[in-house]
């Protein structure tokens, strides 16, 4: 562990626990919410902080996630920092209102707390609900567990209010596998982290600057390309207020967070790429077929927008076989979404590695080591031969 | 190498504090600077229906996140589910079954289809009731378990009660503190 | 042809960052039919003035001086309200 400069103090905290633990220490000045499960118990963590008189945040319950999302954006073009959480459901009753908030570049933060979004209903964990939103505008950060929940929406906070950027961040974890389940967590003296996120510096401010000005008024084809255009800039200029925040953490916690992470990868002939907790997973059987002498390792990818093709081609370019685990479908694509993503990443390398896509966990369906030694097996058999089966198959399905 | 890890599954049903005593025995061994992972599976829950919860203990970082499907140690908080629920199912072999019962080991060993050596038993209702004056296993199941797993102590077990419950009352840090030694005391294998 | 900023250029967001900036928007040239109010009839109740959505009628001591002839649209609600039946829609051919 590298030396930090404020005292880490160890926590036993779910993922829920985690995010209303990080809530309360930035102490917003609005949170709006309205209760979805697996998001539930982190705002009524953070409810009680309120009650408690812990945060004195302006806390609005509302009826629904787009009244929620509504009620944020209003209380951010007024000036204040605001945070929000929500899943899958909620967080499609939110969807027009998420593109608003990004186009109005308002640095809203939003805890995902990753449900498969009906039908059928279901409350368990896979990417459906975030990853059918990665054009919204919003930075999107996926952590693998309850420490990456808390230093991620921290880190968040400092990258989406960067006025070189001014776009809104959602921190995505596992419904249930992270959100519920109790591991040690390190977190920062509240001082620190006040120190860290610093006071808010709203760009506009509708109720705080003195000279009245509109906020949202219709936009045709004459400047709504150019607002556009302008937004897509706020976007790629987010990696490096990405970079800046957490080096900045990195100095506070010793934790290091770039958009992808890799393990035991630098020499070898497959690698997995997975997010959220599943990375931490593949971890684990990456070490198993390492003592089997397998030539295996894995990419995690942690920032999803804006997607690090940089880094992405960097970390893959010189493997044999990637191998792509998504939990979530992308119906009638070709493949999943970070498959397509990844894949057209890899396009310009020279010698590019093959690709293959599985399709996993859906509905939380559970997906332990035996899988995921399956999917390298089929990786290492690609490497070997140099031949595809099958781009896109499914983990787990009966 | 693989990390290793001691993979705990408890057996219960809804209302009995399955979930609470997976995730407090993990909390109580971060008391004694382990590793650790404590959740449960979330279905529509009602009081009384089965009920699986998780722990994970090591001495280095967890990075598994999925069900434990063969554990090390099995819990069980409520010997009614041994004729209804798999609780044994993918038991690690030689792992260990701890059971909420007054009947013998080698008797329930028999029923498990496992080596007697494996069982072990503890009148988790009665201590409770004795204790605690309530029919709560989840307590004096943990200081049973402390005593087969051999991890975690007593005393980490005590500090997290102290942490959790005292801003409630002391009484009800004493009486869980009671429950834990008493069954800590009294928990056996079969006779050999 | 006025020349359009690029996106380097325009307000963050979409912003209008000038209040009443709608006053620079000449919406006159809309206009097929403008008011024309006859002196005589009118007893200055105001109702037009009330009614008009362009704030285009003209008022000075309480009085009517005239139409803003610059944002009237000619929508005709001043003509349709008016009890005394004192403005006339005619065609605008000269604007």
């Amino acid at each position: 562990m590298a030396k930090t400069s404020v005292p880490q103090i160890k926590m036993p905290l779910t993922g829920n626990d985690a995010g209303a633990y990080a809530m309360k220490q930035v102490n917003p000045d609005v949170v709006a919410a309205y209760p979805i499960t697996p998001q539930t118990e982190l705002m009524q963590e953070f409810a009680q902080y309120v009650h408690d008189g812990d945060v004195d945040t302006a806390f609005i319950t509302v009826e629904s996630e787009h009244s929620a999302m509504s009620a944020c954006i209003g209380a951010a073009a007024a000036g204040a920092r605001t945070m929000t959480a929500t899943s899958a459901n909620g967080f499609a009753l939110m969807w027009e209102v998420l593109y608003i908030a990004a186009s109005l570049r308002l640095p809203i933060t939003m805890a995902v707390v990753n449900r498969a979004l009906s039908g059928p209903i279901n409350i368990h964990c896979d990417h459906s609900d975030s990853m059918g939103a990665r054009d919204a505008g919003w930075i999107q950060m996926y952590a693998e567990n309850p420490q990456e929940a808390y230093d991620l929406w921290l880190i968040g906070i400092k990258a989406a209010e960067n006025h070189d950027v001014l776009l809104p961040a959602m921190i995505m974890y596992d419904g249930f596998i992270i959100s519920h389940t109790m591991e040690v967590v390190e977190t920062l003296p509240d001082d620190a982290v006040k120190d860290y996120v610093g006071p808010y510096k709203p760009a506009y401010a509708m109720l705080l600057d003195e000279k009245p000005f509109t906020v949202g008024p219709l936009d045709f084809h004459d400047y709504y390309f150019e607002h556009k255009r302008q937004e897509i800039e706020g976007m790629e200029r987010a990696p490096a207020a990405l970079a800046a925040a957490a080096a900045e953490y990195e100095k506070l916690s010793g934790r290091h967070y770039g958009p992808v992470e890799t393990y035991r990868a630098d020499d070898a002939d497959v690698i997995m790429v997975a997010l959220g907790s599943t990375a931490g997973t593949a971890r684990y059987v990456v070490d198993v077929l390492r003592d089997q002498g397998k030539s295996v390792g894995l990419m995690k990818l942690r920032t999803f927008r804006p997607f690090p093709h940089g880094e992405v081609t960097d970390a893959l370019g010189k493997t044999k076989c990637v191998v792509v685990c998504d939990r979530v479908a992308s119906f009638g694509a070709f493949g999943s979404p970070t498959f397509m993503e990844l894949r057209s990443a890899l396009y310009e390398v020279a010698e590019r590695p093959l690709v293959i896509n599985y399709i996993y966990g859906l509905g939380g369906r559970d997906t332990g080591p035996d899988l995921l030694e399956q999917a390298f097996e089929e990786g290492l058999r690609v490497a070997r031969t140099g031949e595809i089966e099958q781009h896109v198959s499914y983990l787990g399905v009966r | 190498m693989p990390v290793k890890i001691l993979e705990i599954r408890w057996h219960g049903r809804g209302g009995q504090g399955v979930k609470t005593a997976a995730m407090l025995f993990a909390e109580a061994a971060i008391e004694g600077g382990k590793h650790v992972q404590g959740f449960s599976d979330y279905g529509p829950e009602r009081s009384g229906a089965p009920i699986q919860g998780f722990t994970r203990l090591s001495d280095n970082p967890i990075h598994l996140h999925n069900f434990i499907t063969d554990p090390d140690v099995v819990v069980v908080l409520d010997p009614t589910l041994l004729g209804t629920v798999g609780v044994t199912e993918g038991l690690k072999k030689g792992g260990k079954v701890l059971v909420n019962s007054s009947h013998d080991p080698a008797e329930l060993a028999a029923k498990l289809g496992v080596d007697k050596g494996q069982v072990f038993v503890v009148d988790a209702k009665k201590i409770s009731l004795e204790t605690m004056g309530r029919d709560m296993p989840n307590s004096p199941m943990m200081g049973a378990l402390v005593k087969v797993v051999g991890l975690v102590e007593l005393p980490w077990i005590n500090q997290t009660f102290e942490k959790k419950f005292s801003a409630k009352s002391e009484k009800v840090v004493a009486d869980n503190v009671a429950a834990v030694k008493r069954a800590y005391d009294e928990v056996h294998g079969a006779a050999s | 042809m006025e020349k359009k900023k690029g996106w380097k250029d325009v307000p963050l967001g979409g912003l209008i960052m000038e209040a009443g900036n709608a006053d620079e928007y000449e919406t006159g040239s809309w206009r097929t039919f403008k008011p024309v109010l006859d002196q005589e009839a009118c007893n200055n109740c105001l109702i037009c003035w009330i009614f008009c959505p362009d704030t285009s009628v003209l008022i000075e001591d309480e009085k009517i001086v005239g139409f803003d002839y610059v944002h009237c649209k000619g929508c005709g609600i001043c003509a349709a309200e008016c009890p005394k039946k004192a403005i006339e829609m005619v065609l605008d051919e000269e604007k």
